[in-house]
């Protein structure tokens, strides 16, 4: 497929659109601070969804440590930008390349592991990151970590989803990415395909651990204030429902799972005696009625299926 | 081709497999035939690398494979279609096939092999768009074959290509078989329908308990009374 498309060019256009809107009724005050505030908090729920989304529903590792990656950029990007003044696009990427490391360095002893195991093992690494952090003097330990330079705004924000989401489809469907789908559906087949597993497994935990540091980079240079607690398991299993609420597997299903529940809980947060009873419902509902989540497991291939169908059905011939 | 050298593979304290010679040479169909249980799909498992063995050679032309990945394996010219077909359900029956040449860059070629499947099982051809997933069984067990050819192998690992299926896609299975055989890969075929094998193959193994307990002239074990008694009446 051509980079300058007629498609692609009207998807740029109106990503280009929508970044300049947004900012312009920031500024003239239609959008005030607490939509933008839950804008923020779409955005950066937008990004650990579909990252998650690549480990555990595209490469079926089941984790429970996304938090922990989170935590890790969040820390790296707060040091970075209050006590080294550094600018934010470096602060971002190092967070990202940080919680990767974090994520490569727990994926090769613990990805031998499979389904609960994996979970249980990932859980225990979200934990270590907390109770190091809680512990940590440098970084507040359990005070929390002060007046870190807010520099999240929506043009970051918007720049930060748009990326990961355009990487992360772009790896699903590259061979690389198919890889990973067969890992999911029959690992011992991709092996004897001559697939590396062991590989790909690391990969897809050090790309999900990326984004996650970057939106816990753009978390914390939002709210000015982190501390460990934040970014418990609670916050990980948060993750996990959106995913598998917006249909495991499935990009755009990631992005309706971290929209519709972030809206949902904000919406719900007018009457807190109730917010987690129909919270729990909600997801009740839907998982009795769409166990397969709301988008199942659709592609980004809606607008694009009769270009698919023919290109596969000329290279057979 | 393949030689197996005092091969010793264990499951934790559990010997599968107890000094096993095997040698398979270029162009033949060797088949590996035992009941549950005596070691047939470890001993796949080991030469593709998905096992460790303990101790002894796995010779591939005269090279050692033991420590190989599985990965590198397979562009040595090894394709294991493993037990119970495996195939990757919720692909089309064409990403399956694209899998199976994922350790390969010659375009070209790659599609030239498609279509080599497709001859050799035209039902595929039919269904390539639809999920693996909602093939019939026997459907299923050509793709898992179709995909394991898409790498090009010099040797074919088929471990059980029967089984649960009806007795007459077995035999069009087979057929297939020894088609792909004619044309130039050598096969090892790991069967418990001890019948069809020994009619297909050229020469077979029958272990037991891990170890090996015949060998000999497919033909000739055919006739012979113990495996008979054994393997083939009852």
């Amino acid at each position: 497929m051509k980079a300058l498309s007629k498609k692609n060019i009207i998807k740029i256009t109106a990503l280009v659109l929508m970044l300049v809107i947004v900012n312009l009724l920031i500024h003239n005050g239609t959008i005030d601070s607490y939509i933008e505030l839950n804008l923020v908090l779409i955005g950066i729920n937008i990004i650990l969804a579909v990252s998650l989304n690549l480990i555990v529903g595209f490469t079926g590792l089941f984790s429970l440590g996304h938090a922990a990656f989170m935590s890790i950029g969040a820390y790296t990007s707060a040091v970075l930008t209050r006590n080294f003044a550094s600018p934010f696009l470096v602060a971002i990427l190092v967070s990202g390349i940080v919680a990767s490391l974090a994520g490569i360095l727990i994926g090769i002893p613990t990805l031998r592991l499979k389904g609960d195991y994996l979970a249980i093992a990932t859980l225990g690494f979200g934990e270590i990151v907390r109770v190091l952090a809680l512990n940590y003097d440098y970084i507040g330990g359990a005070i929390g970590f002060n007046d870190i330079p807010q520099h999240t705004n929506w043009t970051y924000l918007f720049m930060m989803v748009v990326l990961t989401v355009v990487l992360i489809d772009n790896f699903i469907k590259s061979s690389h990415g198919r890889a990973c789908i067969s890992i999911r559906e029959n690992e011992i087949a991709s092996e004897a395909m001559g697939i590396n597993t062991t590989f790909y497994k690391v990969l897809a935990f050090a790309i999900g651990a990326f984004f996650a540091g970057i939106a816990g980079s753009l978390y914390a240079n939002y709210f000015y204030f982190i501390k460990p607690d934040s970014f418990g398991f609670m916050k990980s299993i948060d993750i996990l429902v959106m995913v598998v609420f917006g249909g495991l597997g499935s990009i755009p299903g990631a992005i309706i799972g971290a929209l519709s529940l972030t809206v949902i809980s904000t919406l719900l947060q007018s009457i807190p005696d109730l917010r987690m009873v129909i919270y729990a419902v909600i997801l009740f509902l839907i998982m009795i009625y769409r166990p397969q989540g709301l988008m199942g497991d659709t592609e980004f291939r809606l607008l694009k299926k009769k270009e698919v169908k023919h290109n596969v059905s000329s290279k057979g011939e | 081709m393949l030689e197996l050298k005092d091969l010793n593979v264990y499951y934790g304290a559990i010997h599968a497999l107890k000094g096993l010679n095997i040698k398979i040479n270029v162009g033949e169909i060797v088949s590996l035939i035992g009941a549950n249980g005596a070691g047939k799909t470890t001993t796949l498992r080991t030469i593709s690398g998905l096992e460790k063995p303990k101790s002894g050679y796995i010779l591939l032309e005269g090279m050692k494979i033991n420590s190989v990945p599985a990965p590198n394996l397979v562009k040595l010219g090894l394709s294991h279609v493993p037990e119970g077909r495996r195939i990757f359900p919720k692909m089309s029956v064409m990403e399956n096939l694209e899998l199976g040449a994922y350790t390969r860059n010659d375009k070209n070629n790659i599609n030239s092999d498609y279509k080599k499947v497709f001859e050799l099982f035209p039902i595929l051809q039919e269904r390539k768009q639809q999920m693996a997933g909602t093939l019939s069984g026997g459907e299923q067990q050509m793709l898992a074959i179709g995909r394991g050819l898409m790498s090009r192998p010099k040797l074919l690992l088929l471990d059980e290509p029967s089984m649960g299926l009806a007795p007459i896609v077995v035999n069009e299975i087979f057929a297939v078989i020894k088609n792909i055989n004619e044309t130039g890969t050598t096969v090892l075929l790991v069967e418990q329908n001890a019948n069809m094998a020994l009619k297909l193959s050229d020469r077979a193994y029958i272990i037991r308990n891990g170890e090996l307990e015949l060998e000999g002239k497919s033909e000739e074990l055919l006739n012979d009374e113990k495996v008979r008694k054994a393997y083939l009446e009852g």
